[in-house]
């Protein structure tokens, strides 16, 4: 019980527990250094305001499920904390898909299937397996909204691009003062609406990760 | 039969679980560094979504949908159970791939052997929850169309990880530039092979 007096003591926002929201968005990155949850991340980032609400539904499910799991760490029995776990994560992922279609209909409807993979985003399953079951619920609490911050700034820096460059708006709204643009001949890039430029827009940002943190440069 | 064909065909290159939808990429990068595991882990993707997809197709059409359970009697006819499809969907997934997994092992240890640790794995892989999801938006008419379009997906995500694990067993002999080397080129290429895979787009089956 010794470990329970430490915590007391220990102040909220300690030394670990800020590692615990910093490195996420750097050094363990879900997106670009552990590859997790690319599934959802491709496909829903044509628009700013859908990247948006993928990211927060993402942060609600991991930061509920790390601290549901978290509580229930020890009654877990371990041959099949799996399928707890997929149970837990289904029935918050539920949860969400009744609000989004009640609330932002038509976003739901474009990220079609994409909400309910939320089930099987290897981040969520990832980060129960390697950091819930295994921590107590506050700090599981912070990893979970560490790892969802990670996951969302790489959804809407692609989104960004991807909207402005596709369709010259953000977040729906036609930028203004750049009719001179198209008038002079520019023209929306319609290739990067496309899935594949996703792809190959993240592996440009995990370049220019990596060329900035040379530590995560792989041998091969 | 025509139909069962087209349904198989548009689901290895039109609608390819990768190339098209970017399902199941977490293992699609994560175990793409030689082909031999490639075509371990893309064989079981085929075996579980042809098991699972027909096997979630009768479910959501006698127990799901709405107006399914009528063949229980008038009172339920208006019943609509469609908002429990996730946890119902992801247990039949992940009870499948356990009984799967036992069957294989019991009756057919060289494959059990060979297949080993993928078979777990296959349970949080996106694309196979990601065909049950489809099949649901889709509404494939028999369940004959529903297994056709399994199976199809289930090629198609083979194919897309054996292609991947070759390039990437070749590509390590290239000079590729330090911060892009793995994961980066990797993305790159699977982009590239995207857009060359949407040159299948406008046939029309």
């Amino acid at each position: 019980m010794a470990e329970v007096a430490t915590v007391e003591t220990e102040p909220l926002f300690s030394k670990k527990n800020r590692q615990l929201l910093k490195d996420p968005l750097d050094d363990q990155n879900p997106i670009t250094v552990q590859v997790l949850g690319i599934c959802s991340a491709l496909a829903i980032t044509t628009q700013v305001k859908n990247a948006v609400v993928m990211t927060i539904s993402v942060m609600f499910v991991m930061i509920a499920g790390n601290v549901i799991v978290s509580l229930l760490r020890n009654k877990i029995p371990d041959r099949i904390r799996i399928i707890v776990q997929l149970v837990i994560v289904a029935a918050l992922v539920i949860l969400v898909d009744q609000v989004l279609k009640a609330f932002v209909y038509d976003v739901s409807k474009q990220l079609s299937v994409f909400v309910g993979l939320i089930i099987t985003n290897c981040i969520i399953m990832g980060r129960l397996e390697a950091f819930a079951l295994a921590n107590k619920p506050w700090p599981s609490l912070l990893d979970g909204f560490g790892n969802a911050i990670g996951y969302g700034w790489v959804l809407v820096v692609v989104a960004v691009v991807r909207e402005i460059f596709g369709s010259g708006k953000i977040f729906g709204i036609v930028i203004p003062g750049m009719d001179w643009l198209y008038s002079v001949g520019y023209m929306n890039n319609n290739m990067i609406i496309l899935p594949p430029m996703a792809l190959i827009l993240v592996g440009i940002i995990i370049w220019i990760q990596r060329s900035k943190n040379t530590q995560l440069i792989e041998s091969h | 039969m025509q139909e069962l064909v087209n349904i198989f065909v548009k689901g290895i290159f039109i609608e390819n679980m990768i190339f098209a939808y970017f399902l199941g990429m977490c293992s699609y990068l994560a175990v793409s560094k030689t082909v031999k595991t490639g075509v371990g882990l893309g064989a079981a993707v085929i075996f579980v979504l042809g098991i699972t997809v027909p096997i979630n197709y009768l479910l959501e059409n006698y127990v799901l949908k709405e107006g399914a359970l009528s063949w229980l009697g008038e009172d339920f006819a208006t019943v609509d159970l469609s908002f429990l499809s996730f946890i119902l969907f992801i247990a039949v997934i992940a009870s499948m791939v356990q009984l799967v997994e036992m069957i294989v092992e019991k009756f057919a240890p060289a494959l059990y052997g060979a297949l080993g640790i993928f078979l777990p794995l296959i349970a949080v892989n996106c694309s196979i929850l990601g065909g049950a999801l489809f099949m649901q938006e889709r509404q494939y008419a028999t369940i004959l169309e529903a297994t056709s379009f399994g199976l199809g997906s289930g090629v198609g995500w083979f194919l897309a990880i054996v292609a991947i694990a070759a390039i990437r067993e070749k590509i390590k002999y290239s000079h590729v530039p330090a911060p892009l080397r793995g994961l980066g080129i990797t993305f790159i290429i699977t982009g590239l092979m995207g857009i060359a895979f949407m040159s299948f787009m406008g046939i029309k089956l």
